[in-house]
């Protein structure tokens, strides 16, 4: 019965089939160069294969494939979760700003920490900024990232330009600290004719080329398996022709997208595919209204890592030195051995609410928040630190949230004049050319717009009618 | 309990229904309908109609059937403690407890696996989908496994579940938060899609969709929560239904037959008057209220009697719902129609962001007032 099912599938699904079971490293040409033949994967395939020999008599451990150092037990014992104690959280100074790890050195100049420390004020004074611009009804939507400054500043300060990003939504930082410049995130927000994105998306799903960071994607986590994908292909890149520098992808994401199936299936390639890709989860507390209590019961995101089989470490996120230097390290490790995955749990508190559609006070406790607020706020701590170092007071203090409030309104009231993108990228970017059904529409339109001129006010479009030309 | 039953499905039996039952009783649930109302209602007028909000239709049917069958109950992303997302399930949490209604985490394959999950084991549930937009990440369980495991496994296992959510484009939030998905579900065989309009529809239809042992994908509209319809003093009551499967005339005529759903009835009906005031003629707008399975009688018959169709919806042109009401007409009314049939849908784009171009790539009362007018060639 069986047999005559099996007759029956079409020869090329079974051609798949056995392709599958071939090792893909080894179907692969490029890979099986003796040149790159030691990367990490390649070594774990052998040893897996080697795992298939039969079990010798007495053998203390078990030798089925998919468990290989795994000790016989002769008592039944299921594990707790509680018997194991949660990992610790690595932090560098404390929320006095008092170095509490001797091995700590910083390794930034003090107007190195001072440019990092205006990033993080930046990005704040901007948040408060335009959340309020929202309500005035300025823009239709804005998703704030305070207390979160040091978790998305301090990893980005220790990756390299050519390092490829993907955000979530929650990183402003991570753009300032690459060189997002203030009329950058506002041409975004606006959707002004310099929006790289054309004015397409809602606000905050920033992107740009030129610092190698994938546009935000609104569908949750989607990023993840995405992350992972790319660090494959800079890996293959790099096995292609070894003079290209080694990157990285680091991918963020915060503890309620850790709930996706996204999630586990790119920590899952990346480990089993040994990708380069630092995962770094913002551990907020709250993904919308729903706590982290009811989002998982396991030991934060960090326990999932080790799951997987992936080089793992929880670190204090309000603790821009502590987040710096796990970053530095982690992106040593994802480059040892051909690549490997790294992740990163950044533990902090989401001082804000989600996003503009959100009142986070129907579901916590305002002094709550409050409290946060004041006892550990990443800016503050950098703060006592810088002062401590003699680098910092309260003049300056002072004078940079005063020059950078001016200069957020200045960008904020430039954007909001700029010219609206042209007509024209109406019809683009569908498709990678105007298909002839775009091209007819663009024409009706520009027939129309030439017959009734008077009707149509384009003024606030970049070149009017004539970007309908051809 | 029945001695004959085999004890193995007794055993089952009973372990399901403890599990779905609250620990102690409480007065509360006990006084049944003496529960004070959680919504606030206008006063009825003298028929006895009031004024409803969708949302509190909604509400109110989530309410009533969770009050009468013990084997509902209500999950999703926000829906307890927060009162749900767009508030719909608000107060629910408070009067049923949180075994009926509870909040999971992010991960819409996982909820809905689940809901399907106890959906096959025998429970009712109604599975929350902040909007639709969300579910595509659980459209293998919806369309995989809720709508085929009754068929697949010999007719022994139904999937009595409903989901619900927000449907189609909001209001400024870009591409990958604006679609319809009528047609996408719709075209799985096996489940069922209904797309209310008014409160009467919302309550009716959701308390329909709960009740019927098949999967119901139950598309509201966003637009829609905060708008008021009367509502009967016939569908305030907690037995009324609205039959799946039966589209309503909600304006009659002898001109042309409009056949459309969700929130496009609201303008065709606008599109309608204003077309009798300009020029006198009657419009028939047909609400169709289930888009699988579509009443085709429905459409047929007033095709016979008006000899023109126009179908308006919000989904993307191609293989729409649209598309499949004209070949329906050419299939079984082509001999009854005096001019071709004409669609005004969605335009085929990704939405746009920008606020006018939003507005422009859905139908408007001018744009459907517009087509018709040509189609009677006015």
């Amino acid at each position: 019965m069986k047999r005559t099912r099996i007759d029956r599938v079409p020869p090329a699904l079974l051609r798949r089939a056995a392709a599958r079971q071939s090792s893909p490293v080894q179907s692969t040409p490029l890979l099986s160069r003796p040149a790159v033949c030691s990367v990490r994967g390649h070594t774990a395939q052998q040893r897996r294969c080697a795992s298939s020999i039969s079990q010798r008599p007495d053998s203390k451990h078990v030798m089925f494939p998919g468990a290989v150092k795994s000790a016989f037990a002769n008592s039944m014992t299921f594990e707790q979760p509680s018997t194991y104690p949660a990992l610790p959280t690595y932090r560098a100074v404390d929320q006095n700003g008092v170095v509490v790890d001797p091995s700590f050195v910083p390794d930034l100049a003090d107007e190195e920490v001072v440019k990092l420390y205006r990033d993080m004020l930046t990005v704040s004074i901007m948040d408060v900024i335009m959340f309020d611009a929202q309500r005035q009804g300025r823009l239709s939507f804005y998703m704030v990232s305070a207390g979160e400054e040091a978790v998305s500043v301090g990893t980005a300060s220790a990756l390299k330009k050519e390092d490829v990003v993907f955000c979530q939504y929650r990183e402003q930082g991570v753009f300032r600290q690459r060189g997002f410049t203030l009329a950058d995130f506002m041409n975004q927000l606006f959707a002004n004719k310099k929006d790289p994105g054309k004015g397409r998306n809602m606000p905050v799903h920033y992107g740009s080329r030129e610092l190698n960071i994938h546009t935000i994607s609104s569908p949750l986590a989607t990023q993840l398996p995405q992350a992972s994908g790319a660090a494959y292909a800079l890996k293959v890149q790099r096995m292609q022709d070894p003079t290209i520098s080694p990157r990285v992808v680091a991918a963020y994401f915060g503890e309620g997208a850790a709930s996706e199936g996204d999630f586990h299936a790119a920590l899952n390639m990346a480990a089993t595919r040994s990708c380069p890709v630092i995962f770094i989860c913002r551990n907020n507390g709250y993904a919308i209204s729903t706590p982290t209590l009811e989002q998982y019961r396991g030991d934060g995101i960090a326990s999932r890592g080790l799951g997987y089989g992936i080089e793992t470490i929880r670190v204090d996120g309000n603790d821009f030195w502590a987040v710096r230097e796990v970053m530095k390290k982690a992106r040593e490790v994802a480059l040892q051995d051909g690549g490997k995955p790294v992740l990163i749990e950044a533990m902090t508190y989401r001082i804000s609410h989600h996003s503009t559609s959100d009142d986070s006070f129907a579901y916590r406790a305002k002094v709550e928040v409050e409290d946060w607020k004041r006892r550990d706020n990443p800016i503050a701590r950098l703060r006592k630190w810088m002062e401590a170092k003699g680098c910092w007071d309260e003049s300056k203090e002072k004078e940079a949230r005063e020059s950078i409030r001016r200069e957020v309104l200045k960008a904020f009231s430039e954007a909001e004049r700029e010219k609206k993108p042209p007509i024209r990228t109406m019809f683009e970017d569908v498709y990678e050319e105007l298909t002839p059904d775009l091209r007819q529409q663009m024409d009706e339109l520009k027939s129309q717009l030439e017959r009734y001129p008077e009707e149509y006010d384009l003024g606030d479009f970049e070149g009017g009618r004539d970007s309908l030309d051809k | 309990m029945s001695r004959y039953l085999r004890p193995a499905a007794r055993l089952a039996a009973t372990a399901r229904a403890s599990a779905i039952r609250p620990a102690a009783p409480s007065p509360f649930l006990a006084r049944g309908s003496a529960v004070p109302s959680i919504q606030k209602r206008s006063y009825a007028d003298a028929s006895g109609v009031k004024e409803y909000t969708v949302r509190d239709a909604l509400n109110e049917a989530l309410a009533e059937e969770l009050e009468s069958n013990p084997k509902v109950f209500v999950m999703g992303e926000e829906v307890a403690q927060y009162n749900g997302a767009y508030k719909v399930t608000k107060g629910l949490l408070d009067r049923f407890g949180e075994k009926r209604i509870v909040d999971t985490p992010i991960t819409e394959m996982g909820f809905t696996g689940l809901a399907v999950g106890a959906a096959l084991s025998g429970l009712h549930p109604v599975c929350e989908f902040m909007t639709f937009n969300f579910a595509m990440q659980a459209i293998d369980q919806i369309v995989n496994s809720a709508a085929k495991t009754l068929y697949m496994s010999g007719g022994i296992q139904p999937c009595n579940i409903t989901f619900r959510g927000p449907n189609g484009f909001a209001s400024g939030v870009a591409a990958q938060h604006s679609q319809d998905y009528s047609a996408w579900y719709g075209s799985v065989p096996g489940l069922k899609v209904v797309s209310p309009w008014s409160a009467e529809d919302a309550k009716g239809l959701l308390k329909a969709a709960i009740r019927d042992p098949n999967p119901v994908v139950v598309l509201e509209n966003e637009l829609l929560y905060g708008q008021s319809f009367p509502m009967s003093e016939a569908a305030q009551k907690d037995d009324f239904v609205v039959p799946i499967g039966k589209a309503k005339i909600e304006r009659a005529g002898k001109d042309l037959t409009i056949v459309t759903l969700s929130r496009c009835v609201g303008q065709s009906l606008v599109a309608a008057e204003n077309l009798k005031k300009k020029y006198g003629v009657e419009v028939e707008v047909l609400n169709l209220r289930s888009v699988k399975p579509i009443d085709v009688e429905a459409i047929v018959k007033s095709v016979k009697k008006t000899h023109r169709l126009m179908v308006v919806e919000s989904g993307f042109p191609a293989f729409g719902v649209g598309s499949e009401i004209l070949a329906l007409t050419m299939e079984y009314a082509f001999d009854y129609l005096d001019a071709p049939a004409q669609r005004v849908t969605g335009a085929d784009v990704p939405t746009p962001y920008a606020a006018k171009l939003e507005e422009m790539s859905f139908p408007n009362e001018p744009l459907i007032e517009q087509y018709a007018a040509k189609l009677l060639r006015l």
